[in-house]
């Protein structure tokens, strides 16, 4: 595949996703824009359509109030309201996307994957797996969600699918010593990439998040600049509650960048613009489906245009 | 928890005076904060206006009940029209249908199906003994079935063996039959997530739906969930004709405002919540606790509800002029405690408390209960006229009789004079600072005297 045709690829699988998702919004641009003046109550509106998309109340009021500095009181257009907004979005969003290297110094580069259940660590490990296959890596997987009935199995599939091996015990074992033989491991087998799953848990249960804790502090025993990449999985359906989940993860964990899953659906991650803004967190990879080939790198422009219903 | 509509309320109310009845101009400053407060609990925008329409319309011209500021009172309003959209109250979940009866679960992916089948399947099973399959219908996620496999062990719950390469509705039906032929009355379906957006993938739940007819079909969806919850919800329910709804991860910290728009845009009822990894961990629904939530005010109207009821109006306000004038006594003391024991005591009171644990806590260290409280009223009932006007002609002799008297010692009633002490030093300082602390709660005449004001200062 051409680079090309392979970026057009990506793009069209996202505006296919973001499109259901931002239709209304855009829908709804139209609808407040079509040869109107930008007053007040156009503003509000503008504001509850960034709310929808779960941008949050305080980045929505931001982002309708910086466009009413420079518009207000103007004939305005749909399409210009558009661009602008997508502009400011991008601005916002573009310090932030930032695809994941792996560094080949790091023997193996360690990256361990963390986030609350059900948002897509396992699957997001095995379509990472296969997108650093196809860039020439070797790369191991280790089972470390020891917790959930079949995750072990689960990880494993995707070993076979993707051509990694992957280090894995039982069910109930310890997290933390897996993650330590897997760095061995991966060492005496010179592997440059090693992928390790955590189980999914609520950021505000402490007796979890402290059992990460203790998984990160082996791995560094292993090697004092590992996890060299901590990536908190984020649910792209997930509302405002992102931030907790965000703060804690980083403050904690040391959270070093996202990945956003479920893009597909009609969830418009939004609140992505809100995290970008606090946090300043690298946004690494979106996930736009089930398939092995459905993770994609994060790209500003695209997300922002996507977002407020843009064509190329 | 102290952080939501009481707080922002504060601010306002502040600014307002007491008036008899609730204006159109305190009703408007509140609703901005109303929709702000739902918004970041996650309630989706459309349900947001609608509900705010609503509570304006009933709060308007209400009459300010006298023991509480108006800015409790819209709480209250708002709570009470939350906890009624968000209910009704459900009652225990049980599958009354002919066997063998179906229920199937639907949802995204990663919404929770899969344990909250097994917990569901587990509670049937024991609590209405029922004899109970299940089936994963799951051959889109790698080791799905395993794990509803495993569950199954864990619960104790048998499972539909796994057959490769089946479709989802071939296995339905598989199950569907082995409990015709084995006698098993309840079969939980637990069905791959998918987007409701996908077309194809909600023909083949339907489809699934048509063979199996089940009784029961739960839309399981995580309490994360932001705006599009809506759209979920709703494009379910049209699909399928939902039953109810499961809301899992109730044990975390997200304000839950997606079981508000998925009840609003459905009329679904929410069936059970997930409140926990283990499988035990599945809990009936009650509407006040998610409407405290999402509101994020712990029990407060609650509480002010029962102060309403039962604080004798008049003798509040006379207290409250008392403190302001600086001029309170143990008999006003004992007046606080007699209405302090009939609002339920001290654990009645502060149980209704959002974060009150620090302060349970320090009471536990002092050795403050509710014994305490009664002890108290007799040492004060032990006292002349004069002793409780002028609590400082009490010395040594006066102090050994009125032990005597209430069956206390000496150091119970030091005690009693030292917490009379601190409170009416608090006042003074409470005076200063003007309507802030204590009286910011706007019930200082039921607040338990000697008690900590807030965590930490004593």
């Amino acid at each position: 595949m051409s680079e090309e045709s392979e970026k057009k690829g990506w793009l069209a699988r996202l505006r296919a996703g973001l499109s259901r998702s931002s239709s209304r919004l855009s829908d709804g641009i139209v609808g407040i824009f079509s040869g109107r003046k930008l007053d007040d109550a156009a503003l509000e509106e503008l504001e509850d359509l960034l709310i929808t998309s779960d941008l949050g109340v305080e980045t929505a009021a931001k982002l309708s109030a910086s466009l009413a500095g420079t518009r207000f009181d103007k004939e305005v257009s749909a399409d210009e309201i558009r661009t602008a907004l997508a502009d400011e979005v991008s601005a916002i969003l573009e310090p932030v996307a930032r695809p994941l290297a792996a560094n080949a110094v790091h023997r193996p580069h360690v990256i361990l994957v963390t986030g609350v259940n059900g948002s897509g660590k396992t699957t997001t490990i095995g379509k990472l797996a296969k997108r650093l296959r196809e860039d020439g890596k070797s790369v191991m997987l280790a089972a470390g969600d020891t917790f959930r009935a079949a995750a072990i199995e689960q990880l494993k599939i995707w070993g076979e699918r993707t051509g990694c091996p992957v280090v894995a015990s039982e069910q109930g074992a310890d997290a933390a010593s897996l993650a330590f033989e897997a760095i061995d491991r991966a060492r005496a087998d010179d592997i440059d990439v090693l992928l390790i799953d955590t189980a999914g848990r609520l950021q505000n249960r402490d007796d979890l998040m402290q059992q990460l804790q203790k998984v990160v502090r082996v791995i560094s025993k292993q090697d004092k600049t590992a996890p060299h990449d901590t990536l908190l999985v984020l649910d792209a359906t997930t509302g405002q509650n992102a931030h907790s989940q965000v703060e804690t993860f980083q403050s904690m964990c040391s959270v070093t960048g996202l990945v956003v899953t479920k893009l597909d659906g009609s969830a418009r991650g939004g609140v992505l613009v809100a995290l970008a803004e606090k946090f300043g967190l690298p946004v690494h990879a979106v996930g736009v489906g089930e398939g092995e080939d459905d993770l994609r790198p994060f790209e500003a422009d695209a997300f922002a245009r996507s977002l407020v219903g843009l064509e190329d | 928890m102290f952080d939501g509509l009481t707080d922002r309320f504060g601010e306002i109310f502040d600014k307002l005076k007491k008036r008899g009845a609730l204006s159109e101009a305190d009703v408007s400053a509140t609703m901005r904060e109303i929709r702000v407060a739902l918004l970041e609990a996650d309630v989706a925008l459309p349900v947001v206006k609608d509900f705010v329409d609503g509570v304006k319309e009933r709060a308007v011209g209400e009459e300010v009940l006298r023991s509480v500021t108006p800015g409790q009172q819209v709480v209250k309003i708002v709570n009470d029209y939350l906890v009624e959209m968000l209910g009704p109250e459900t009652e225990d979940f049980e599958v009354r249908a002919a066997s063998p009866a179906a229920v199937m679960m639907v949802g995204l992916q990663g919404s929770g199906k899969t344990t909250s089948s097994a917990k569901i399947a587990r509670r049937i099973q024991e609590k209405q003994a029922k004899k109970v399959l299940m089936a994963s219908l799951d051959v889109r996620r790698p080791a799905a079935q395993q794990q509803l496999a495993v569950l199954g062990e864990q619960a104790k719950v048998d499972t539909l063996p796994i057959v490769p390469l089946q479709t989802p509705r071939m296995i339905a039906d598989r199950a569907m039959d082995t409990a015709k032929r084995e006698g098993y009355d309840v079969v939980i379906l637990d069905t791959a997530g998918r987007l409701h957006v996908d077309d194809d993938l909600m023909a083949e739940v339907a489809d699934v739906r048509d063979g199996a007819r089940p009784a029961e079909i739960l839309l399981v969806a995580d309490a994360m969930t932001g705006q599009d919850a809506v759209n979920v919800a709703e494009s379910f329910n049209e699909k399928l004709d939902l039953t109810g709804i499961v809301l899992t991860r109730v044990d975390g910290d997200a304000r839950g405002g997606a079981a508000l728009s998925m009840k609003a845009v459905t009329g679904t009822p929410i069936r059970l919540l997930g409140t926990g990894e283990k499988l035990e961990a599945l809990e009936a629904f009650h509407p006040d606790r998610i409407a405290s939530r999402i509101l994020g005010m712990g029990d407060v109207v609650s509480l002010v509800e029962k102060a309403s009821e039962l604080v004798e109006q008049d003798e509040a306000e006379r207290l409250m002029k008392k403190m302001e004038a600086g001029s309170f006594d143990l008999d006003d003391f004992a007046s606080q405690l007699r209405q302090l024991r009939k609002m339920g005591g001290l654990s009645g009171v502060m149980g209704m408390l959002p974060g009150v644990k620090k302060a349970q806590a320090q009471m536990a260290a002092a050795n403050v209960d509710d014994k305490t409280v009664i002890h108290q009223e007799a040492i004060i009932g032990s006292m002349t006229v004069t002793e409780r006007k002028k609590p400082d002609v009490i010395k040594a002799s006066r102090k050994r009789r009125i032990a005597a008297g209430s069956g206390t010692t000496v150091q119970d009633v030091n005690k009693l004079l030292k917490q009379y002490q601190e409170m009416t030093r608090m006042m003074k300082k409470m005076k200063k600072m003007g309507k802030k602390g204590l009286m910011r709660s706007g019930m200082p005449g039921i607040m338990p005297p000697g008690l900590p004001p807030g965590p930490g200062m004593r």
